[in-house]
């Protein structure tokens, strides 16, 4: 197995008619995901891409069988967006748009606390099981199927860890971009326990930045209940306090989330930790070794 | 996006926060005349900078005559003052607040803030005003109240009533209290604000509740929906190469380092940045030109980083997943075409099309250092730079 995708994931494109839209699901479709319709409000009956495009996610779930939504519209509407799926009951809602007003993800955290369904992103490359099912932006060619769980803040910084793997001979089981937004969905915890529970994980890439606490918590939890190998890497140590670094929650604020506190929490937890990202395939191999 | 504490002020008032009467000066002139306007018998002249500590770094005087408030507005007027929030280039006063003075019984704290944890809007209070919220929480942590507020229902009377009571606020001013508490919850929501801090919020001998400092952020993410707080933005309190980039539509924070910097993705340019100080440099900047760049974005990209007289010597690290570096190898011998490059440039390509991009650069025929490592692209600039500084 793997986790949150796989194999018989069905996936619903919100957005797809769009210039994002097409060219990831055009890319979905030839890496093999099994992309069953789009949603474009007013563009109902239709088709693109060979699929049938519906005007809203409800009517899309009554006509398939849906299990993830991938979302590319724009900012100004990404919020309703992904609310309309979790109404709907989409069991996971991707949302890989940037720039997102923080307040509306602040409704939407509210709704999904009494939701069965679960958010990545915003503002995030997608996930992706290697050889099975790619949702979202990444480009597909560089992972292989393999033993590491990865999971980041960061886009780029995920591709790395997975080309580390890949030249270290390991292969991911599932990668998750969780999104560089101060509120988003799925957090490093979600996914380090579900990493735990799959039995095609063996080790863990935990790849973090500065701002908020959610590295210090995820080192704890580790600590606590993560027995399979993890590595970690913090970027952002020559970040300055004050400035956002590109990402809107990459930003030390308050004398709070830098760097130098996370790899604090790591290594006091136990958790093997690289100053250089180029180390991560080398370190987790040595993990898996041993 | 931050704004001057006179701007959130009148924000904070039309959403029912009180302030003390106060206007806006350019000049010494107009400080006078506001004095006058407002009327009393003693005013603060108070430099507008985007900083907090202003106060500890002389920019706020209390006067109690014309001369003294043409004196003080004099000296403010173009100065650049540097705050621990500044940095140590500090920022320069171009406009002044005149303020009557408050008859002050107590100071107390007001903010709101966004948990992240809690992914909640948070109130949070103290009976001790006027100093760093930190430095509260350090060392008198008891006297601090947290809020989280449902997004669903807001904040209600009650909850504003419990805070209220928990300042030791007098019952007959309780619903005074309410009322700016209130305010400046509607207002953070409304303006879709990050941050409203009012600190401190003073308790007058004359029974008034007032808003004596207040500071405003925004979220950028939502100013297309909030016109009205894009137009108070104040280009001079801006580093001007980030002003620049902004224009252009790049991500870039400018810093006090030598290596200048060109990456695709926030992360990774953070990891790079990292890596410059790992092998003993300094970043002049950060800079993501984002996934998809074109040859034409990655020439202006190169402009802005050269732009920077401090840089010695440049980076460009890629990692091409959307990008391509054929298409970042094309940009890259765009602007050796259009730029009189002298600074050493350093490129580490990888991704999509890297034989492509890095067979692109040989051929090129321009002085162009390839690396293929990130580490060994670190170690290069460094070289580079320490070569660069050492000649001159």
């Amino acid at each position: 197995m793997s986790v949150l995708v796989g194999r018989d994931t069905k996936v619903l494109c919100q957005g797809m008619t769009g210039t994002q839209g097409t060219f990831h699901t055009r890319q979905a479709l030839d890496y093999g995901t099994q992309v069953v319709a789009g949603v474009t409000p007013g563009r109902g009956g239709s088709s693109h891409l060979g699929l049938p495009v519906y005007d809203t996610v409800d009517q899309a779930c009554q006509a398939h069988e849906v299990d993830a939504s991938v979302i590319y519209v724009p900012a100004a509407y990404a919020a309703d967006a992904i609310l309309e799926s979790v109404y709907a009951g989409v069991p996971l809602v991707v949302c890989i748009t940037e720039g997102v007003p923080i307040l509306d993800m602040v409704k939407v955290r509210a709704v999904l606390e009494h939701s069965d369904s679960l958010l990545v992103g915003p503002n995030c490359p997608g996930v992706i099981t290697p050889g099975e099912c790619k949702i979202g932006i990444m480009p597909g060619d560089i992972h292989r199927p393999g033993p590491v769980g990865i999971v980041s803040r960061s886009g780029t910084l995920t591709y790395v860890a997975v080309d580390q793997t890949v030249q270290h001979g390991l292969g991911q089981s599932t990668c998750i971009g969780i999104g560089g937004d101060p509120i988003h969905g799925l957090d490093f915890i979600d996914c380090l326990a579900l990493f735990e529970q799959d039995e095609a994980t063996q080790g863990i890439i935990l790849v973090g930045e500065i701002g908020g606490t959610a590295e210090e918590q995820a080192a704890e939890f580790i600590q606590g209940q993560v027995s399979k190998p993890v590595v970690a890497y913090v970027a952002g140590v020559t970040a300055p306090a004050g400035k956002r670094m590109g990402h809107a929650g990459a930003i030390i604020s308050g004398g709070q989330g830098t760097a130098e506190q996370k790899y604090r929490a790591f290594e006091k937890a136990g958790v093997t930790t690289s100053r250089n990202p180029a180390e991560l395939g080398a370190l987790m191999r040595a993990l898996l070794e041993h | 996006m931050d704004i001057h504490e006179y701007q959130a002020k009148e924000l904070l008032s039309e959403f029912g926060v009180e302030i003390s009467p106060g206007g806006l000066a350019y000049s010494p002139e107009q400080a006078v005349y506001r004095a006058k306007e407002i009327g009393g018998h003693q005013w603060v002249v108070k430099a507008q900078i985007h900083s907090g500590a202003r106060g500890k770094a002389g920019g706020i005087k209390v006067c109690s005559s014309d001369e003294e408030i043409w004196n003080a507005a004099e000296e403010l007027l173009g100065k650049r003052l540097v705050t621990h929030q500044t940095g140590p280039g500090g920022k320069v006063v171009y406009r002044l607040y005149i303020e009557q003075v408050a008859d002050i019984e107590r100071e107390i704290y007001l903010a709101l803030v966004l948990d992240r944890n809690k992914q909640r809007v948070t109130v949070v209070t103290s009976t001790e005003g006027g100093m760093d919220i930190e430095e509260v929480a350090a060392t008198k942590p008891e006297s601090i109240h947290r809020l989280e507020v449902e997004p669903a229902v807001g904040l209600r009377d009650f909850q504003a009533r419990e805070l209220a009571f928990a300042l030791n606020i007098h019952p007959e001013m309780i619903s005074q209290a309410v009322h700016c508490i209130e305010g400046a919850y509607q207002a953070f929501r409304e303006l879709d604000a990050t941050l409203v801090e009012i600190n401190p919020l003073v308790v007058t001998k004359d029974n008034h509740i007032l808003a004596l400092d207040a500071k405003m952020s925004f979220d950028d993410n939502a100013l297309f929906r909030r016109p009205k707080i894009s137009e108070l933005r104040d280009k001079s309190q801006e580093d001007s190469r980030e002003t620049a980039a902004s224009d252009r539509g790049l991500s870039y924070v400018g810093l006090d380092g030598d290596i200048g910097c060109m990456i695709n993705g926030a992360g990774l340019a953070m990891a790079t940045m990292d890596m410059i100080k790992h092998k003993g440099g300094e970043p002049a900047n950060f800079l993501d030109i984002g996934g998809g760049a074109s040859p034409d974005r990655v020439t202006k990209a190169f402009r802005l980083v050269l732009d920077d007289e401090n840089v010695k010597a440049m980076l460009v690290n890629i990692f091409a997943g959307i990008n391509r570096c054929d298409w970042i190898a094309e940009g890259v011998i765009q602007a050796f075409g259009k730029l009189d490059v002298r600074t050493p440039v350093v490129v580490r390509l990888s991704g999509t099309n890297v034989e492509k991009g890095m067979q692109m650069l040989k051929d090129s025929g321009y002085p162009v250092i390839t690396a293929d490592t990130l580490s060994e692209a670190a170690e290069k600039v460094v070289a580079e730079r320490n070569r660069v500084a050492e000649a001159s």
